[in-house]
């Protein structure tokens, strides 16, 4: 037995059956990071302080069935004491004073952070290039990227060096690295996982998620960090909902609807043909799955666009290297210092987009671009609201193509921004999303599916999700190769 | 719409950033080729739609005004200054 190819399910059923012991666990995971971080370069820092995290979780004798058990962080997520760059040089040498609520719910559970992951530069990319400090590859194959902004989060779990880690999303950045690394990512829906301690982005859209081996780790992850807090104003105040319960139900009746703008000329033929595949998979299980209409995803697209650079303009004008961050050592007076700083500290993609964002929110053009996206939003948000009178999901493809080669698109900002084109939508409208792997094409690199449900239906996407899942066998067929 | 050289740098003073002279060039033809692809929602069909600020719909969420300790010490917090003095932010003269 491989512990570092085990789920997480997997590994909290042999600890109750004493058949290995955390430490074995934990021992497994250090030696994998030895052995494939060198390849994959999903950490920005790796925390060498895990058997002393073990021992002190011994000691305190925390009775979860998750302690002990290792999680990766996405480095926009503050831990305490722990450095938090967001892959920036802004935050190079940033040390929160405090952790984010999700951290302090991991951390009441007992499991052992083993670090923090890889991202674009302040969340922004689909790539993971625009990190600062390296470029994350694939482990499916080393010359292609892992995806984005998540990317180090979702190399790192396809790659087995953690078994889990978390995420955020603004407008795909879990869905689409899970899609392109072959592993499980989940968007909850916006309120439902405090923002509070995320470094934010853009602050209407972002959503704190999971990144898992399969649907099953999704549903214990996110009974972790859902519910409400204080802290975070959009934080919903809902019931306490165990995921898990729901995940076996049949689903012979549930209602599929799906979009078929999602399936026009942008989509590469393969992924097409592999997400039929699991719209027939659906129809064998009894689910009732109908063609529908969802004509919003170039509308979608540009509206995130212009209020997430908005929103970033807005939300970044705090690194102004007084309190934290980067400060120039070129500087006169106080304005030069928040100039100097900015320019040298951010890097070019983030300047693109708060310039972007500046521009849309200047007068002039607020009335054109900014509240004109403001009302595509309400269309947005009443477009799906149709769909969901009718249909329990909607199923779309996460990405129109597989991972593509490192270098080929990061000169070119709007080819890179369409590879958002299936996820931004419902980060727009605030709702859920998962993407589950479904087969590879002819260069053997993943393929994803998305299951988008209605606010707050966290258990009938998850459900849905691992009906299929069970009869895929992903994981039994497919691995990466790490090619070279 | 065609974006100016002089729009550029007036945006990029009010975000307080510089651009180098090469970096204008290429910001004014990405932004002009986002903009050009972000004018989609001017042909969106929302005649009438009200405006959505956040994906939810709360409104004046508020919580009691209460003293509670600070998790983190004073020293925690000054620990990422890139510059302090006597438990103070230092920055340089503002006034003359």
């Amino acid at each position: 037995m491989d512990i570092i190819e085990l789920t997480v399910h997997e590994l909290i059923e042999k600890l109750k059956n004493k058949e290995i012991t955390r430490e074995e666990i934990v021992n497994a995971y250090s030696n994998r990071i030895n052995e494939k971080e060198a390849d994959v370069q999903a950490f920005v820092t790796i925390c060498e302080n895990v058997q002393k995290q073990l021992a002190q979780v011994e000691q305190k004798q925390i009775k979860s069935e998750l302690a002990g058990i290792p999680i990766g962080i996405k480095d926009n997520i503050c831990t305490k004491g722990i450095k938090t760059t967001c892959s920036s040089k802004m935050l190079e040498n940033f040390i929160a004073p405090y952790d984010a609520t999700v951290m302090n719910k991991i951390n009441a559970e007992g499991m052992i952070n083993f670090g923090k992951l890889n991202m674009d530069e302040f969340a922004m990319g689909a790539s993971t290039e625009y990190s600062y400090f390296k470029k994350t590859k694939n482990p499916w194959n080393l010359n292609r990227v892992p995806g984005g902004s998540s990317g180090g989060s979702a190399a790192a779990v396809a790659a087995g060096m953690v078994p889990w880690a978390l995420g955020s999303d603004t407008g795909g950045s879990i869905r689409q690295p899970a899609s392109f690394c072959g592993i499980v990512g989940l968007k909850p829906t916006y309120g439902l996982v405090s923002r509070y301690g995320l470094v934010a982005f853009a602050s209407s859209l972002d959503q704190i998620g999971t990144l898992t081996k399969d649907v099953e780790d999704a549903a214990i992850l996110l009974n972790v960090i859902a519910g409400h807090d204080e802290m975070d104003t959009t934080s919903a105040n809902r019931e306490k909902v165990d995921y898990t319960k729901s995940l076996k139900k049949d689903i012979k009746g549930l209602r599929i609807g799906v979009p078929k703008e999602y399936f026009g000329d942008g989509i590469n033929p393969e992924v097409k043909n592999a997400i039929e595949k699991v719209i027939a998979k659906y129809k064998e299980l009894g689910a009732i799955v109908e063609e529908c209409s969802l004509d919003i995803a170039d509308y979608a697209l540009a509206t995130y666009y212009i209020i997430a650079c908005a929103e970033a303009s807005s939300n970044l004008g705090r690194f102004d290297g007084i309190r934290y961050g980067y400060r120039t050592k070129n500087f006169e007076n106080l304005k030069d210092i928040y100039r100097n700083s900015r320019s040298e500290g951010f890097g070019s993609e983030v300047k693109r987009r708060i310039i972007l964002g500046t521009y849309v929110l200047s007068s002039g053009y607020y009335d054109a671009y900014y509240k004109k996206a403001q009302q595509v939003r309400t269309l947005v948000k009443n477009e799906f609201a149709k769909n969901f009178e009718k249909y329990d999901v909607l199923l779309t493809p996460t990405a129109p193509n597989v991972a593509f080669e490192i270098g080929t698109k990061s000169n070119n900002p709007l080819e890179m921004y369409l590879a958002d084109i299936c996820t931004v939508s419902i980060n727009i409208a605030g709702l859920p999303g998962i993407s589950v792997p479904c087969g590879v094409n002819s260069e053997e690199m993943p393929i994803g599916f998305q299951l988008i449900g209605n606010h707050f239906a966290e258990e009938t996407i998850l459900n849905a999700a691992y009906a299929y899942e069970k009869e895929s066998k992903f994981r039994e067929n497919y691995k990466p190769q790490f090619k070279k | 719409m065609q974006v100016s050289r002089e729009e550029i740098l007036h945006i990029a003073k009010l975000a307080n950033l510089n651009l180098k002279e090469e970096e204008v060039d290429t910001y004014i033809l990405h932004l002009q080729d986002i903009l050009n692809f972000a004018n989609i929602v001017n042909n969106a069909p929302i005649d009438g739609l009200k405006e959505t600020i956040g994906a939810q719909d709360t409104y004046n969420v508020f919580r009691k005004d209460e003293i509670k300790q600070s998790p983190a010490t004073k020293q925690e917090l000054l620990q990422n200054a890139p510059e302090q003095q006597e438990g103070m932010f230092k920055i340089p003269k503002v006034i003359n």
